[in-house]
């Protein structure tokens, strides 16, 4: 189910080592797909169907669990429960304290629609994290930049929140000519919002490829030569960075969610 | 989406595929709306319900156990009061008792000492009185048959026997009286 029609042939393929044919490197192609379908001029790829599924599943986990709450919970809602509370305790109340709690209806689908994006590289059938395609990213970053601005002015003000931007004490010559002024423009308008999709979109993207490569790589080194000790070697990798990307996926969904949670209290916060 | 744009989009990685900024955009607002505006609520209320209940259940818990507490207290005071009082009541009873025994033991004893020192006084005052009576006519009565016997001692016999006779009847009938109004004459005589 790897993408490009050149590396899936080559490696489904008959190519192996010592068999004068070369590895066939996974590569950015691997991460574009052809159309599954199209509807006019829209192809529906895979990792748009992935995107939606999650979506799917994780509206559908949490209706069945949040449908009718009890106050003496069932199976189904002691699990919803328990992850809504995992995001309220680790996530948003470090940060943002108890006040934090009325952003838990944002940040609770924010990660568990990352987390869920994220399992799908490791899944069988489906084995691709949908945040390695940026397109999926950018409107979370885009939510999240909207919010935190969102936020910066009503609690601010208009002018207040650009003010709250520099640190307060230093003198204007420093703000100016120090270039402060300009570095604490652009981490608002810029680095913010790209550091936070491109580590999400980095971790998924490069997770992808290490475990295609190993997994490309096992299937090139099967031989009946000694490549089967190195194909040998990469079955163990490919197991190894499973479940490193296992650790990944949940770490990234943590980290985006966390510092959106940071980001929104620091506009919130007053006097820097 | 035809696979040459696609293939172009691969170049640069971090430029969006715009279908799927498309896709993404709207799966996730779907995911936000549902969630975050619809089922997220529910659940927070529910947990504030159960939070609430379970420490409203504590109160209520506590409050009984306080006021089962202090009634215990109050029934316990109540109690050793009223043990208190019984025993105080026991102990007037007794007190009162004894004093009323004491009462009519005096009482009884101051009687009998009056109706015994009244009859001790009668009888003294008897005693005096016949004494007194006794002696004076005792005297009499012997001075007059004295001097009757005297008197009349030379006549006969007879008349002496008669004498005496007489004077025994006057004595038995007007006892004293005739005999002291009679002695003094005959004294005088």
């Amino acid at each position: 189910m790897t993408g490009d029609v050149a590396v899936s042939a080559a490696a489904t393929g008959g190519c192996h080592i010592f068999s004068g044919c070369g590895y066939p490197a996974p590569g950015l192609q691997n991460f574009d797909f052809r159309p599954l379908f199209t509807i006019g001029s829209w192809g529906f790829t895979k990792p748009e169907l992935i995107a939606v599924l999650c979506g799917v599943i994780v509206v559908g986990f949490f209706s069945v669990a949040f449908a009718k709450p009890r106050l003496i919970p069932g199976k189904t809602q002691s699990l919803g429960e328990l992850a809504v509370l995992a995001v309220r305790d680790q996530i948003v109340r470090p940060v943002l304290g108890k006040k934090g709690d009325s952003y838990l209806q944002f940040i609770v689908p924010l990660f568990f629609f990352i987390f869920m994006m994220n399992l799908m590289e490791l899944i069988p059938l489906f084995q691709f994290p949908v945040m390695s395609r940026i397109g999926f990213v950018w409107p979370l970053v885009f939510g999240v930049y909207i919010l935190y601005w969102y936020l910066g002015f009503k609690s601010k003000g208009f002018i207040g929140y650009f003010k709250s931007w520099i640190p307060p004490g230093v003198p204007w010559p420093i703000v100016i000519f120090g270039l402060l002024g300009l570095v604490e423009i652009l981490k608002y308008t810029i680095f913010q919002p790209f550091t936070l999709g491109v580590r999400l979109f980095g971790n998924m993207f490069a997770g992808h490829l290490l475990l295609t490569i190993f997994m490309v790589a096992t299937w090139y080194l099967t031989s009946l030569s000694v490549g089967l000790l190195y194909a040998a070697g990469s079955v163990f990798m490919v197991l190894f960075v499973f479940l490193l990307e296992s650790l990944v996926s949940l770490l990234q969904a943590f980290i985006f969610s966390t510092l959106t949670a940071t980001y929104i209290a620091d506009s919130l916060e007053h006097g820097h | 989406m035809t696979l040459p744009i696609a293939a172009e989009a691969a170049q640069n990685p971090l430029l969006p595929n715009w279908d799927e900024f498309i896709i993404g955009t709207v799966v996730f607002l779907i995911v936000f709306g549902l969630l975050g505006k619809l089922l997220l609520p529910r659940i927070t209320k529910t947990l504030a319900e159960r939070e609430d209940a379970i420490e409203g259940g504590i109160n209520r818990a506590e409050n009984a156990q306080k006021e089962a507490a202090d009634l215990r207290e109050q029934y316990r005071a109540q109690l050793a009061e009223a043990a208190r009082e019984a025993s105080r009541q026991r102990e007037a009873a007794r007190e009162e008792g004894a004093q009323i025994v004491a009462e009519m033991r005096e009482q009884a004893q101051a009687e009998a000492r009056r109706i015994v020192d009244a009859a001790q006084a009668q009888i003294a005052a008897e005693r005096q009185q016949a004494l007194q009576s006794l002696r004076a006519e005792v005297g009499s009565l012997a001075t007059e048959l004295a001097s009757r016997i005297v008197g009349e001692s030379l006549a006969d016999t007879a008349r002496q026997g008669r004498m005496i006779d007489r004077f025994l009847a006057e004595i038995d009938n007007g006892t004293g009286t005739a005999a002291s109004t009679s002695a003094p004459a005959g004294s005088g005589r």
